[in-house]
């Protein structure tokens, strides 16, 4: 055999190598930060498939985070030296629906659920069993709430804005204050709903469009007072020739 | 100027001999790293761990691509590397100090790799939220892949169709350049086996080439055999 040969095979197998890709380190490592949110501070974890952890922590929580995030997720955690782009505003705004999200880990009826929940609106709420129905399982209501308890992402996926239906805010992993606060801040009304709710009226409709929304929904904040009808269900707005909101999508299935 | 001119050393020096043995030699580019590595792994973890993936990074991708079957050899290296780490915490300082970094990463991604096999027959995969997009790591350079391609494609097929046993010997031997005491651990098998496995892999590929009867790639550019 020529020695030529032979050592040009081993030089061509030294080029088989094969590099990381850029940001490579970012996909096993993850990245913290501390963000202004609309009530305290909100701390911050993601990889370069998503952010996968957020909580609200008092100043200097930042390494007990990094430690449930290592026990949670068994992965290395650092403080960022830059800012996710777009985190800051989204903490502050509460729109959270740009960011990705990493839900690896979560079972695909939490992951539905937290998906439709990213779809809420700023200042709006909807019950637990709108989110439900949202997913196409109407009667995991309960389901729902347990789910959304384990968010692990809270704030930005805004699980605070699913309420009950009977105007009480419901529960939160923060304490149900913090929930309240951060509905107040980002401008929910929470005394109308409640005064609607125990009026019994969880349907708001508008007599000019014959649209029937749920009473947060920003279309029919702005119905004048004369035209205003609420309904305790959907099928009382039905009957008086009512179609539901395709903003708010009162009790709609999600369309196929 | 000309005074630190004159400090410099030659560099020729360091340029090896392309046929003699030296060649041969080239199995560790950072002889000292691995204890460097580990004293920052048992200082710090987390920050010692970020040191690791870009001192190993290439290491553990060139197995994960190379001497393993594994569809996305992304997806195993970053599954190694978090083995890895989850291994290390249960590791205490002293233990992490002795550690011999380079086989002991490879038996993770081979080890793996066994794993997403036996997983993926069982399982299917399920989708995460989000958009279809790809991760940003996964952006590779486009001149990079198709240079790689060009010149490694032949060869590493050719690679990839020797039974696992020789191909995992041929790569860790000459792609990522481990000693045969390493590879005899990592293999589970005494070196002399190691040793045959690493010459009956060559041995193939070299009939590989005899057989297609094209000059070898990578060397060639102008060379033409019997001229």
């Amino acid at each position: 055999m020529n020695p030529r040969a032979r050592s040009s095979i081993e030089e061509d197998l030294r080029l088989l190598e094969v590099r990381p890709p850029r940001g490579f380190a970012d996909r096993v490592v993850a990245r913290y930060a501390l963000v202004a949110g609309p009530v305290g501070e909100l701390c911050v974890a993601w990889t370069s498939a998503g952010i996968s952890m957020a909580d609200f922590i008092s100043p200097g929580g930042e390494p007990g985070f990094a430690r449930r995030y290592r026990e949670r997720f068994g992965r290395p955690i650092l403080p960022a030296a830059r800012p996710l782009p777009g985190l800051a505003a989204a903490a502050r705004s509460g729109r959270g629906r740009k960011l990705r999200y990493d839900l690896a880990g979560l079972s695909a009826f939490e992951v539905g659920v937290l998906e439709a929940t990213l779809a809420i609106p700023v200042g709006e709420v909807r019950p637990y069993a709108w989110v439900a129905a949202e997913i196409g399982r109407p009667r995991a209501v309960r389901a729902v709430g347990s789910a959304l308890g384990r968010n692990p992402v809270p704030v930005l996926i805004p699980c605070h804005r699913v309420t009950r239906s009977d105007g009480t805010i419901g529960n939160y992993g923060g304490g149900p204050a913090r929930k309240e606060a951060l509905l107040r801040a980002e401008g929910a009304d929470l005394d109308e709903l409640a005064d609607l709710a125990a009026a019994g009226v969880h349907y708001v409709g508008s007599t000019a469009t014959g649209i029937v929304c749920l009473p947060s929904c920003h279309s029919c904040r702005r119905i004048a007072p004369a035209r205003r009808r609420g309904f305790r269900d959907l099928a009382e707005a039905g009957t008086a020739g009512f179609r539901p909101c395709r903003l708010c999508r009162p009790g709609l299935p999600r369309s196929a | 100027m000309s005074v630190a001119g004159a400090r410099r050393r030659p560099a020729s020096g360091l340029q090896r001999n392309r046929r003699g043995g030296v060649l041969s030699g080239v199995t560790s580019s950072v002889p000292t790293g691995d204890a460097e590595i580990c004293r920052r792994l048992a200082d710090d973890l987390d920050a010692g761990f970020v040191d690791l993936v870009g001192a190993y990074g290439r290491l553990v991708f060139t197995v994960a691509a190379r001497a393993t079957p594994a569809a996305d050899a992304e997806d195993l290296a970053a599954e190694s590397f978090l083995r890895a780490y989850r291994a290390l915490r249960g590791y205490g300082a002293s233990r992490i100090r002795q550690l011999r970094l380079r086989p002991w990463l490879v038996t993770i991604v081979l080890n793996s790799a066994r794993n997403a096999r036996r997983d993926a027959a069982r399982r299917p995969r399920t989708d995460p939220f989000g958009p279809g997009e790809e991760p940003l790591s996964s952006q590779r350079d486009a001149a990079d892949l198709a240079a790689a391609a060009d010149a490694a494609g032949k060869l590493g097929r050719r690679l990839a169709g020797l039974p696992a046993k020789q191909r995992t010997a041929v790569v860790l031997r000459h792609v990522v350049g481990l000693g045969l005491a390493e590879i005899a651990v990592i293999l589970g098998c005494p070196e002399g086996t190691a040793r045959s496995h690493v010459a009956r892999g060559l041995a193939a590929l070299r009939a590989a080439y005899a057989v297609e009867g094209d000059p070898a790639p990578g060397t060639g550019h102008g060379e033409r055999r019997g001229t």
